[in-house]
């Protein structure tokens, strides 16, 4: 993604409005974080990537036995669907009646 | 010598190389821009590209490349003397390392964050990219093979360093789940961590644990035992070891390095050892070359480059915040060396006791620093040296383990990326993969140092000498930038041509060496064959792209 922000940069630790302890506990939620940021939201994708599979199976012919449960989430999940078949490898979307693009 | 003399003059030299060459560098050499719009703005995801305060992303470059390299290597080189160690320590901070750490955060901030190895593809040629991969390989796997060696070594010379050790991975789990799971702010799992952490050093104490020598031998038990669980570590989620593995380090690196230097303040310890070894040991080899890959990390090493370029650059927040983060994150490094280099000097309480330690060459190392720091430590501070051996123990070991756990980890991404690249599925599956990389680190362990692993620490000149071979291709690359914006090259190009040719009369060195030791079967002696092989490449590679540059560049101006 590379999307223009401009948003000013977060400096956390530095708000001279908060206390001296809310900035050393942000100071070390940013050194505990920063460097696993991405490692950790690429395992959470992953993860959710995995529920997207379950969730749209049956319209892929895969028999799902929890579809009564998931049928009802695919509205939710309808706004990342694009995102997921790209992410796939899927150019465009594998489902017919259902183009997302 | 006084010890505190030479650590104010260490640490002040560092500080003049970052007040003043660093500053020269930003200026004139990568001419750093504060207007320039950094990929963590111009690419910002909030996941991996993120403006991060200077501050915090100076302690993760810190944090990152200060480990236990610094602490054995130049433990191990104050062999030939303290002064050989100190000069190469500090001038090679002072020029070298700052030069290389903040140059390749610089040279990826000014390419789309792009990685080290991705650029010495775009900028120099796609065989350089290859090169640079078999290096990167042949880094991760010594680094995991000595480190295995030197913690086995470790916790034979200081069991009561046994249980603490260990303790800190359950510690690490709780941070991670306390945080992670249940939300629980940052600042209490880190005070309570870190005290049942230095309370278990006491255990440690009332209970050393030895293992009793079987159909193994101690060392080999110790070196499986630690490669099993690196391997498990390294399957499991990053947010429920590692990254809590990673901030406690973090922690103790602070409180080491002040405990250290602190106690040298106040013990102001005599340094026992010699300015220049006159009794060296037949089996040391000479210093020229084998200083300058025995002291990689602490002086220069290539390792840097791929923290600088890999999560570093897509969080800088201003491109003037690299001479900050790289240079002084490099220059902390440097000090963790210096006071190493005290420790293993400083700590004994005669010239005899230290000329029994450095008997052979290859000793010392993470056992000089724990038993010379405590010495230093106990008399500074007051603690028992029992005690403060336990505490400085297991700092090291922590350092070397966390390395561990991510080296493996690493490794089973590239055994995995080779199972897609020649579709062999089977070397895809984690398991597998990391099965994979556990049994080369464990062939390489044993294969150099015998059935109880013990001579393994043969290991670590090669593995200075990789790393060393790292930092070249990393320096060759800013080299080849520089030259293709029209600017001074000398800066880095020197650096480049001394690093590169230590390292390969090193390896040239060690070709006979590894060869009496082990005969034509050995199978350090065929990695030093192809250390050589790597240094040759690297240096026809660089010829030859400075060469196409400079002379593109001389055509574009008398065009």
């Amino acid at each position: 993604m590379t999307t223009r922000d401009a948003r000013p940069a977060p400096e956390p630790g530095m708000d001279r409005s908060r206390g001296w302890f809310a900035r050393l506990q942000d100071l070390l939620d940013e050194f505990y974080a920063a460097p696993y940021r991405g490692a950790l939201a690429r395992a959470r994708r992953d993860e959710d990537d995995l529920f997207m599979l379950f969730v749209f199976a049956e319209l892929m012919g895969v028999p799902n036995p929890a579809s009564y449960y998931t049928l009802e989430l695919q509205p939710v999940l309808l706004e990342r669907f694009h995102e997921w078949h790209r992410r796939q490898g899927l150019d465009h979307s594998p489902l017919d009646g259902f183009r997302c693009c | 010598m006084n010890a505190t003399l030479l650590s104010v003059v260490g640490l002040g030299m560092i500080f003049i190389g970052y007040r003043f060459y660093s500053s020269f560098i930003a200026e004139k050499i990568y001419r750093l821009d504060p207007d320039f719009e950094t990929p963590a703005h111009s690419m910002r995801d909030d996941v991996d590209y993120i403006p991060t305060n200077r501050v915090v992303l100076w302690g993760h470059h810190f944090t990152a490349v200060a480990g236990a390299a610094p602490i054995i290597g130049p433990g191990i080189a104050v062999i030939w003397g303290w002064l050989p160690a100190f000069l190469w320590v500090i001038l090679g901070t002072m020029f070298f390392a700052g030069v290389h750490d903040f140059g390749a955060v610089w040279a990826s901030v000014r390419n789309k964050a792009k990685s080290v190895g991705a650029l010495s593809g775009d900028v120099v040629s796609p065989r350089a990219r290859t090169l640079f991969m078999i290096v990167v390989f042949f880094l991760l796997m010594m680094v995991n093979a000595v480190f295995a060696v030197a913690i086995s070594n470790e916790f034979q010379a200081t069991p009561s360093s046994v249980i603490p050790a260990w303790t800190a991975v359950f510690v690490a789990v709780g941070i991670g789940i306390l945080i992670y799971r249940m939300g629980v702010p940052i600042l209490w799992p880190t005070v309570v961590g870190t005290v049942i952490l230095y309370a278990v050093i006491y255990l440690g104490e009332r209970f050393p644990i030895e293992l009793t020598a079987g159909m193994v031998p101690v060392g080999a038990q110790w070196i499986l035992i630690l490669f099993l669980y690196a391997g498990i570590a390294s399957l499991l989620p990053v947010w429920l070891l590692l990254q809590p593995r990673d901030y406690i380090n973090g922690i103790q690196l602070f409180v080491g390095l002040g405990l250290l230097y602190g106690a040298v303040l106040i013990a102001s310890p005599t340094i026992v050892a010699p300015a220049i070894n006159p009794n060296v040991p037949a089996s040391a080899p000479p210093l020229f070359p084998l200083l300058f890959v025995t002291i990689a990390c602490g002086a220069i090493s290539g390792f840097h480059g791929l923290v600088g370029s890999g999560t570093t650059s897509k969080q800088l927040n201003k491109e003037t915040d690299a001479r900050f983060v790289g240079y002084l994150g490099s220059s902390g490094e440097g000090s963790l060396a210096l006071v190493a280099i005290i420790a293993a000097t400083a700590g004994f309480a005669s010239l005899g006791d230290w000329e029994a330690m450095y008997s052979e060459f290859g000793n010392g190392g993470m056992t000089a620093f724990v038993q010379g720091g405590a010495r230093i430590v106990s008399a500074g501070v007051g603690i028992s040296t029992e005690f403060a051996a336990t505490l400085l123990a297991v700092m090291a070991v922590l350092f070397a383990g966390t390395t561990m756990d991510a080296g493996v980890r690493l490794q089973r991404y590239i055994v995995q990326e080779w199972g897609t690249i020649y579709n062999i599925p089977v070397l895809q599956n984690g398991y597998v993969a990391t099965v994979a990389a556990v049994t080369a680190c464990l062939l390489l362990a044993f294969g150099a140092g015998g059935p109880s692993g013990e001579g393994g620490m043969l290991i670590w000149p090669l593995f200075g000498t990789t790393n060393q071979l790292l930092a070249g291709l990393t320096l060759l690359i800013i080299s080849v930038i520089l030259v293709k914006l029209g600017r001074p090259v000398v800066y880095t190009l020197v650096p480049m041509i001394f690093i590169t040719t230590m390292a390969l009369a090193a390896a040239i060195y060690q070709l006979g060496n590894l060869y009496r030791e082990g005969g034509i079967l050995y199978p350090l002696l065929w990695i030093d064959v192809a250390i050589v092989l790597l240094a040759i490449f690297t240096m026809l590679e660089a010829g030859s792209a400075f060469l196409r540059e400079k002379r593109a560049a001389e055509a574009r101006a008398s065009a």
